[in-house]
């Protein structure tokens, strides 16, 4: 087990990339600290598998350094470095049995026959395949072969780190919960170093302690779940995270207070002047009250998805979206107010840090 | 599941049926017309039997092309087999040498067979040939139209170089068709270079290989042309495979009793050893299922 430090961590796939949208992944330099269970979310194509493939030696970054513990490992292939993977779409040795391919990575190095045959049979009972122990590999479904490839994954008990590449993508929905759960689990039990990569923010938010949201190829916001939710440091991060996203309205500033439209409000700490092309306020669903007083809208739809309803509206000519209770009154005349304690001020994007707020 | 069932579809198998039977039965059916009976000439056919057929059993001559036919096909078929496995790995998977390995492997097997024959024929040469001659400048006395041994190592060679090419084509087209993430379990795996290739190149490369090995099979049990070209069948009958004992009995020697029923015997073990080796290497690696 180590600590895994990326240091100014560049990767282009092109062979002489000139600008910066020619690197998949622009700059990261992070730490993921021993024992911590890290999830790395973002969209398709933001480059959170290219971060994993370089963490785990598939891919040599063009620029920078990887260290685990105290050893540069920027050099050193797969192989050596330790690592566990789980990758998206399974992959299982289909002439071999299910006992044989979560046996196969211990046996590869070596490891006696007894210690493998507890070891398999502690993984093969937490993934649920007892029963499928002696079975060719090849005749089962999908989300068995992915069970076994995450079994493959766990096998192993002296890891540097876990990786997984959105490794729930073919389970079921209700299997996810559970095998989720069981990760959790484990990495309570063992202290693995996990990094998780999905673009499934409940999967993010359940799994780790850390979400690490990547953008375009930059790391956006390292939080916990809470710090994401309410203070996204980037548009992007508070559109991402959250059901609808984040409230993103154009504001102007205007001496202390920020006007949106008609409408100004005081926002305390904010600095007279902000040299940004573009200014907005972010306000979650959550925190937008739909009552009588306030900011008249007009409602385009209302959308019932169970517990809640969702009001799409138009506020001074901006889209906005409020979530309400599903037995909540939408007034005939309605209006909104905004929490000052949840409104957030973002310049070009990026969260304006604020006195007294953090 | 509810089948329909409807009669009428027969009749548009009719064509078909007929263009088999006028291409492959009825000559088939003259054949076997052929090897039970006999014949003095003006056309008087008498019934014979199952004569024919014991006397083909019975001769040495017959025997002893049939083994050579089988001590050919498995000699080359282990060298196809494992050479034309190693080029395919070996093989770019992508870039500026894919087509050019592509076209390079494909061409021998583009050249007609007796062609391929008289190439080898003239390779061999010690008066003129590359290879014979080059042979001869560094002191060895190769000589395949006298040494039986020098006739099969060229005619096992000329086989090796015509048709290596078409197992490396069909293992490469299995070996392209694994994914990228196969190869990255298996490095996180720790997995050696044999046990890849054992458990993930192999098994992916195993329908293709096996018709791979078919084809090898037949073709080579089957071979007339290239040792026709190249040694006649000689020297003495070293290298007379069946095909070309079929010919030198059926033409050589009209004896059409004799030929019809070598025929039939013939294409017999080729639809059982065909048959055999698809019925093992399906099953191989399922039965456990």
């Amino acid at each position: 087990m180590a600590r895994i430090n990326l240091k100014d961590i560049r990767h282009a796939y092109v062979d002489s990339p000139v600008s910066d949208d020619d690197y998949a992944l622009k700059r990261v330099d992070h730490v993921f600290e021993d024992g911590g269970a890290y999830a790395l979310l973002g969209p398709s194509g933001c480059g959170k598998t290219t971060l994993l493939n370089i963490i785990s030696g598939l891919l040599h970054p063009s620029e920078g350094e990887i260290h685990f513990g105290a050893a540069n490992v920027t050099d050193l292939p797969t192989e050596a470095r330790n690592i566990a993977q789980v990758f998206q779409f399974p992959v299982v040795y289909d002439t071999m049995t299910v006992y044989d391919n979560l046996a196969f990575p211990l046996r590869n190095r070596g490891v006696p026959e007894d210690v493998v045959d507890r070891r398999v049979r502690e993984i093969i009972a937490m993934i649920g395949l007892q029963d499928r122990a002696g079975r060719k590999a090849q005749g089962l479904t999908a989300d068995e072969k992915q069970k076994i490839s995450l079994g493959r994954g766990l096998a192993r008990a002296d890891v540097n780190a876990i990786l997984f590449d959105e490794p729930l993508t073919v389970i079921d929905p209700h299997m996810k919960w559970a095998l989720r759960t069981q990760l959790k689990e484990l990495h309570r039990r063992f202290g693995h170093t996990m990094v998780y990569v999905t673009h499934d923010q409940t999967e993010a938010l359940t799994f780790a302690d850390t979400v690490v949201v990547m953008y375009e190829g930059e790391i956006v916001q390292i939080g916990t779940p809470e710090e994401l939710f309410e203070r996204p440091r980037h548009t992007f991060v508070g559109y991402f995270i959250g059901s609808p996203g984040m409230n993103l309205l154009s504001a102007a500033m205007d001496g202390g207070m920020v006007r949106v439209g008609g409408q100004s409000f005081a926002l305390p700490g904010v600095p007279q002047r902000l040299s940004a092309e573009r200014i907005e306020l972010g306000i979650r669903p959550e925190f937008v009250r739909l009552g009588r007083e306030g900011m008249p809208i007009s409602i385009a739809k209302v959308e019932d998805i169970g517990r809640k309803k969702i009001v799409h509206a138009d506020l001074e000519g901006e889209a906005i979206a409020v979530v309400i209770d599903e037995d909540a009154e939408v007034p005939a005349e309605p209006c909104v107010a905004f929490d000052p304690a949840h409104l957030n001020l973002y310049a070009d994007s990026w969260r304006v840090e604020t006195e007294g707020r953090s | 599941m509810n089948k329909t069932w409807n009669n009428k579809a027969w009749f548009m198998v009719l064509p078909v049926l007929a263009l088999v039977a006028f291409s492959a039965v009825i000559p088939l059916m003259t054949v076997v017309n052929y090897s039970v009976q006999d014949t003095f000439g003006n056309n008087v056919f008498f019934w014979a039997g199952t004569e024919w057929f014991q006397e083909i059993l019975d001769s040495d001559r017959f025997w002893a092309a049939m083994g050579r036919n089988l001590a050919f096909s498995a000699i080359i078929l282990c060298i196809e087999v494992s050479l034309g496995i190693f080029i395919a790995l070996n093989m770019p998977r992508k870039g500026w040498g894919v087509p050019v390995c592509l076209v390079l492997m494909a061409l021998p097997l583009l050249i007609p067979f007796n062609v391929v024959g008289t190439i080898w024929q003239v390779f061999g040469r010690i008066d003129i040939g590359l290879l014979g001659r080059t042979l001869a400048e560094l002191g060895i006395a190769y000589n395949y139209v006298n040494n039986p041994v020098h006739a099969w190592v060229t005619i096992i060679l000329m086989d090796v170089w015509h048709w290596t090419s078409l197992v490396v084509l069909l293992c490469y087209a299995g070996l392209v068709s694994i994914p990228d993430a196969y190869y990255q379990a298996a490095k996180i795996d720790g997995a050696s270079r044999w046990a890849v290739f054992r458990y993930i190149q192999l098994p992916k490369m195993h329908r293709v290989l096996l018709i791979a090995i078919l084809l090898r099979f037949m073709d080579s049990f089957m071979i007339y042309t290239e040792p026709f070209v190249l040694t006649g069948g000689g020297p003495g009958n070293t290298t007379t495979f069946m095909s070309i004992d079929l010919v030198k009995l059926a033409i050589g020697e009209f004896n059409l009793g004799e030929a019809a029923a070598m025929s039939i015997v013939y294409f017999l073990i080729i639809l059982l050893m065909s048959w055999v080796f698809y019925t093992v290497m399906t099953n191989y690696g399922t039965e456990k299922r």
